[in-house]
């Protein structure tokens, strides 16, 4: 930057342009700093795997490769600073899973078959560093090339996983152990949430419709629905059993749907309650985003109220809907997690299994498929909004 | 043909229209002017029952509006407002032919008719149909504003303060794109504005409302030489009002026929104004008419309609 100005002929750099071009400087290249003095403390001073004796024991710390992990950090700090720092992020995600894989196949040698290799601290905080630091690489990259490098991570990770690379980790072989529970676990969890959704929005639209409508009612309403989202998840499901059993007792047919206490139908009752603050408010916010203006001129040239809501204002504060409906979208798969609890089923149901057996790999697999849903819906979201944004 | 028959309209304890009968005729272009809060925008939007009045009658075409179904009576009605309130997810193309779509009308029809507002309207830039209202300056946005209303040819238009937000060179030219179509259509305008300038420049008549009442009713060169009273003589100009009259008079009606002059020669339908405008820039009392004939200075001054 000094040998540009010096180029131009303007002399010596004024010490206030210097400042701001050091500072700025410093605030591109913070968080790549930050990220690998974590990462580098992380490969030094924690565990990278643990080794335990059955699935159920936790395990002892293995170590030995904290110099590659310095080298490793060290690269991907210089690299940060220069264009090369997003293939060094990439690269870093990818390799160490496969380190940790190599390293588990390597301990697993002349150990018991129950011996279980799991994923450790140190791993984890690394791993998460990686992808931060892949995050904020890709920050003034255009999408095409964002969506590429995420993109080779998660296809390397599934391919790699597929021809068996991890299978020595005990996160894989829970996995593997668990799959058919797995994958109904997984079709129940999205299940609920798309009825949920599709509940919600059945009637959070109208309900939205009318708040807007009639402001001071809707007032009233939202403040209803905030008080509902107050009452604690796990509140909420025990309160709901009581109703919802008598409900059943008194009307048989309802039971027969296979209503009751427990189970889908008060799951999916309360997960709606909780979305359709967020349906409602974002309505309401839709339908603000239309001009005063262009709602007069509709009318005046004779647009019924059904031709205005269709033609303008759906349209218009269709944008804001479907950001609403993102956040209404991973806010349920978060929350269905707790509905196993009242035996809903889903993705919460490994993670309490897994709690009340002290299995940590199975807590894990949970967390991390429920982590994996949530991105995923707010992915498919985002898509939705990049494909009807320009134009609503 | 639009009637006010005794009517009246108050928001709450405030009274902004008091028992007003008004009549504009078919084929007249009648400027409501006043200042704001005077009434005269509620006033228009009692037409098309965008504000329903509490006592008296609004007739179109000797039909109690109150009686016709809302929507067909404003998709009968043109409008056009300040505001313009095109639908930003929509084309110009599009938005002009809103009312029409509306209506029904077959889409070879619509097309036929976009294109005709557009030339019409001087939106003839290459590929405008298509564009969306937002990459449009605001004189743009508001001649398709206009286009808009006058789409599926209504008989009777209704414009609040459509100039109002515009430059002056823009909204000239918009005033003398309105004023020749309302002339070559013969459509009933109704037109809301507080620059008294765009009153006299448009009007047939004008009515300026002062406090929900009607003042004065006149064409403006009642207005400006005959003020009924102190207050409408305040707002028309006091002997300020005599330089707009000059905007009001045309040079056709002052010049003498069998006369000549040098010079650069003046249209006959220009306006006194203008042809001072010329007088000065070329430092001479009289001017050549076009066709024949000369303007004088004194004749401006001295010689009335």
């Amino acid at each position: 930057m000094g040998d540009a100005s010096r180029e131009n002929g303007t002399g010596p750099v004024a010490p206030r342009e210097r400042r701001r071009a050091q500072s700025a400087l410093l605030q591109q290249r913070l968080p790549v700093v930050v990220l690998c003095v974590i990462g580098l403390v992380a490969g030094l001073a924690l565990p990278f795997l643990n080794i335990a004796p059955n699935r159920l024991l936790s395990g002892h710390a293995s170590g030995g490769q904290q110099g590659v992990f310095a080298l490793l950090w060290l690269v991907a700090a210089a690299a940060g600073g220069w264009r090369g720092g997003a293939v060094a992020a990439v690269l870093l995600a990818l390799v160490l899973p496969l380190i940790a894989a190599v390293d588990a196949t390597l301990l697993l040698h002349h150990k018991p078959p129950t011996t279980r290799i799991q994923l450790g601290a140190g791993f984890w905080v690394m791993w998460l560093a990686a992808a931060l630091l892949l995050l904020d690489r890709l920050r003034h990259v255009r999408a095409g090339w964002r969506a590429v490098a995420w993109a080779v991570v998660v296809v390397s990770l599934v391919v790699g996983g597929w021809q068996g690379v991890f299978d020595d980790l005990a996160l894989v072989r829970e996995w593997q152990a668990q799959r058919g529970a797995f994958t109904d676990a997984l079709a129940s969890h999205v299940t609920l949430s798309l009825i949920t959704l599709g509940v919600a929005l059945t009637i959070g639209a109208p309900l939205g419709y009318l708040a807007w409508r009639a402001r001071r009612a809707g007032g009233t309403l939202l403040s209803v629905l905030a008080f509902l989202q107050t009452i604690p998840s796990l509140a909420l499901f025990a309160l709901l059993i009581g109703p919802f059993a008598w409900l059943a007792r008194e009307w048989p047919a309802l039971a027969a749907l296979g209503f009751g206490g427990t189970g889908a139908a008060p799951a999916v009752f309360a997960l709606v309650l909780y979305a359709l603050l967020p349906v409602v408010r974002y309505t309401v916010t839709g339908l603000d985003a239309v001009p005063a203006d262009t709602r007069e001129a509709a009318r005046g040239l004779g647009m019924t109220r059904g031709q205005l809501l269709l033609r303008v204002q759906l349209p218009l504060g269709w944008p804001v809907l479907l950001a609403g409906l993102r956040i209404v979208a991973v806010q349920t798969i978060g929350l269905a997690a707790v509905a196993a609890l009242i035996g809903a089923g889903g993705l919460g149901r490994f993670v309490f299994l897994g709690i009340g057996q002290g299995a940590t790999d199975m807590v894990l697999l949970g967390t991390l498929a429920i982590i994996g849903l949530a991105l995923a819906a707010d992915l498919l979201f985002q898509a939705m909004m990049a494909a009807t944004g320009r134009r609503a | 043909m639009i009637e006010f028959d005794h009517v009246r309209k108050a928001f709450g304890d405030h009274v902004v229209i008091e028992d007003l009968s008004l009549r504009v005729e078919d084929g007249e272009f009648f400027v409501l002017v006043g200042p704001s809060g005077s009434g005269k925008s509620t006033l228009l939007r009692t037409v098309n029952r965008l504000v329903p009045i509490d006592g008296g009658r609004v007739l179109v075409d000797g039909q109690d509006v109150a009686t016709q179904p809302i929507e067909a009576l404003r998709r009968g009605i043109g409008y056009a407002i300040q505001s313009v309130g095109l639908f930003p997810h929509r084309t110009v193309a599009e938005n002009i032919a809103v009312v029409p779509r509306l209506l029904g009308w077959p889409e070879a029809e619509i097309d036929a008719r976009v294109a005709e507002l557009i030339a019409l309207l001087k939106l003839d830039e290459p590929g405008i149909a298509g564009r969306y209202p937002d990459t449009l300056s605001g004189g743009q946005a508001q001649r398709v504003g206009v286009a808009r209303a006058l789409a599926a040819r209504p008989k009777i238009v209704l414009m609040d303060e459509p100039f109002g937000a515009l430059d002056p060179l823009t909204r000239e030219s918009l005033q003398a794109s309105v004023k020749q179509i309302q002339r070559e259509t013969g459509t009933t305008m109704l037109f809301v504005t507080h620059d008294m300038d765009e009153a006299f420049r448009l009007g047939d008549r004008v009515a300026l409302m002062l406090d929900g009442r009607l003042a004065q009713v006149g064409t403006p060169l009642a207005l400006i030489r005959s003020p009924a009273d102190e207050r409408v003589n305040e707002f028309v100009g006091g002997t300020r009002a005599y330089l707009r009259e000059l905007a009001v008079r045309r040079v056709r009606d002052s010049m003498r026929r069998d006369e000549a002059a040098e010079g650069d020669a003046v249209s006959p339908d220009a306006t006194l104004q203008d042809a001072l405008g010329v007088m000065l820039a070329e430092r001479r009392e009289r001017l050549p008419v076009q066709g024949g004939g000369a303007i004088l200075l004194s004749d401006i001054v001295v010689r009335p309609r």
